[in-house]
């Protein structure tokens, strides 16, 4: 076979997302992010409302989500990202509203709007990435940095009686009324990429439907901040993060 | 003429709320702070949701409530918040975000005296702080300021209108006498809320879901250098056409004036007394009231200085608008300030004392 062959449209079995355009992406080799935007990509794309989506992209490391996806965005200030998205979709009822944040975001300097927005039960879908670091600030400690963990301000390890313990915001949001999906996946295999896009195309029809607030959480790799290769950084995850954020549902009442 | 149920005695807070309600306001995202939750309170009363459609929603905070005035305008919505003081001063990172992303809206700020909790008395102690932006960056808000209950209602569409004509937040810069006091008001007539094919249209840079365009991106950051200086240099002379399409005042009596008091708000209000007590005594005393205070009347202020003896700012402050006096003044005549520190106002014969001692003795 040639590849004039090879490359006929019946021969097609896979394809980048049209929806996600040809910029350069900045994201570090064997960073999560990439994968989350190309299942956002696709799902939005498979659920035709590309005319009907508000994104809004935080501050960190997605706060160039923006310049991926050929959807309309709001970047919003530092953890303000579930108060943008809430008001949005009050005043836009019938869209589709998420937001796209990580863990120093959404979990830190966003707590108070993060809680109450799920607590009033806004009717958007929040995709949450816990890479357990500070990414794009150059890899300082988040409020999920796991005990032990070094980053570039706890060098020493984190530790209980001066960092604190790493917070589980999504197991608070599954005690939250106005949640009506709250869920914990990965993305560091096929099998776990293909659980996550089932996870965020629920939480998308949640939204669209008025269903309540659905959270994704998608435990990540910071290959970068982690000062490892994609592969050992994978393999880090598995055994240090997994343990303490356990994967699947934590709630589900948008049946 | 005004239909006779139009014409009603209420609060500056009262007329705010009921305006917002009848200009085709979208939504209101606000948090309780003395003295302006009749606001919040009237609006939840009179659910506009369930007749004009608009969103009326208690925040958490004032932070979240500047960030849900930043996603509703971003999507070409009419929003608002209000707040006071303290409130206020934990929204300007909102604003400031605002401001360079260029997204508008409205936010009300019934001033009360500072620093910290302060008081829950009046004070124009925000008047700095809001005309020189209030957060980080260069940038500038329209910022207009009423003088009376019919000023708190007007000027709510008015804001509305500004804030889309420039893509920019615009504050109303009122203060707890204004907001309190009750006066008769006509209520504006009732104007619908924009349907989502005039938004479309009328707001072709909002993110509502992209339709035949390419996508819309609202943000503050560019990490460009170079772009960001252009992004700068855009606003800047976006802010100089505002400066010179927008000013905004009042005069009273300074026809034959040899004296001019500058003062806004509650402030002109009881100047206007003043002047009155002025007059009586054959003192030929004059009024510039600035309406926006952001643009500021520099323009006329200059004129007006070669006619008069002496200029006096009337401040509920310890003296913040006499810099931009003395700035449009250039020195030709003399500038002095006169103020309470707020949660005191002054009364008129104070006002009057003070134009005696502090300007017209000096001056001989």
């Amino acid at each position: 076979m040639t590849n004039q062959e090879i490359i006929q449209p019946e021969n097609l079995v896979y394809k980048k997302p049209t929806l996600l355009n040809d910029n350069p992406m900045h994201y570090c080799p064997g960073c999560s992010h990439s994968v989350v935007h190309k299942l956002i990509a696709e799902i939005i794309e498979e659920m035709n409302i590309v005319d009907k989506t508000i994104a809004i992209c935080p501050v960190g490391c997605a706060v160039f989500a923006c310049n991926y996806i050929d959807i309309d965005w709001i970047e919003a200030a530092h953890g303000r990202a579930t108060a943008v998205a809430g008001a949005s979709k009050r005043l836009w009822p019938d869209r589709l509203v998420f937001t796209y944040q990580g863990d120093g975001d959404l979990a830190c300097i966003g707590t108070a709007e993060t809680i109450h927005s799920m607590n009033r039960g806004d009717n958007i879908a929040i995709i949450f990435i816990n890479n357990a670091i500070y990414g794009m600030t150059g890899g300082q400690m988040a409020p999920t940095t796991l005990m032990g963990m070094k980053t570039s301000t706890c060098p020493y390890g984190r530790q209980a009686d001066l960092h604190g313990f790493p917070l589980k915001i999504t197991e608070i949001a599954a005690t939250l009324e106005g949640t009506c999906y709250v869920t914990r996946q990965s993305v560091h295999n096929v099998a776990s990429i293909r659980r996550t896009k089932a996870a965020i195309r629920k939480a998308f029809e949640n939204s669209l439907q008025g269903k309540g607030t659905s959270l994704v959480e998608v435990v990540s790799t910071c290959s970068a901040g982690w000062k490892m290769s994609p592969v050992a950084a994978n393999k880090w995850m598995e055994e240090n993060m997994f343990p303490y954020y356990n994967l699947g549902d934590l709630k589900d009442n948008s049946m | 003429m005004a239909d006779k149920n139009d014409i009603i005695l209420m609060k500056g807070n009262e007329a705010i709320a009921h305006a917002a309600i009848r200009c085709g306001c979208d939504g209101f995202f606000g948090y309780p702070i003395t003295p302006q939750s009749e606001i919040l309170e009237t609006l939840a009363l009179e659910k506009p949701w369930e007749t004009t459609g608009m969103v009326v929603l208690q925040a958490e905070s004032e932070v979240a409530s500047i960030n849900m005035v930043y996603g509703g305008g971003a999507t070409g919505k009419r929003v608002m918040t209000s707040s006071s003081s303290p409130g206020v001063a934990l929204m300007q990172e909102g604003i400031s975000y605002m401001a360079c992303a260029e997204i508008p809206g409205l936010i009300v700020n019934v001033q009360r005296g500072g620093p910290g909790l302060g008081t829950i008395q009046p004070s124009q102690s925000d008047y700095i702080q809001c005309t020189r932006g209030g957060g980080n960056g260069d940038y500038n808000v329209i910022v207009l300021a009423p003088a009376s209950v019919q000023e708190m209602a007007d000027f709510v569409d008015l804001s509305f209108t500004l804030a889309f004509r420039y893509r920019t937040p615009v504050i109303m810069l009122s203060d707890g006498v204004i907001g309190q006091m009750m006066e008769k008001v006509v209520l504006p007539p009732f104007k619908p809320r924009r349907t989502e094919e005039e938004v479309r249209k009328e707001c072709p840079w909002a993110t509502v879901g992209r339709k035949n365009r390419k996508n819309n991106i609202l943000t503050s950051l560019d990490f460009d250098p170079y772009n960001m200086e252009r992004h700068n240099q855009d606003l800047q002379r976006k802010y100089k056409e505002i400066m010179q399409k927008e000013v905004r005042f009042e005069e009273e009596q300074t026809e034959d004036a040899d004296y001019l008091i500058v003062a806004f708000g509650s402030a002109a209000r009881i100047s206007q007394k003043a002047i009155e007590l002025c007059r009586k005594e054959g003192i030929k005393m004059g009024m510039l009231r600035p309406i926006t205070l952001w643009p500021f009347p520099t323009e006329r202020i200059k004129e007006l200085s070669r006619k008069v003896k002496g200029i006096i700012s009337i401040e509920i402050n310890a003296g913040q608008m006499i810099f931009d006096i003395q700035n449009a003044v250039e020195g030709r005549v003399s500038v002095k300030h006169y103020g309470r520190m707020g949660g005191v106002v002054p009364t008129p014969d104070e006002i009057v004392n003070a134009l005696k001692s502090n300007l017209i003795n000096e001056l001989g």
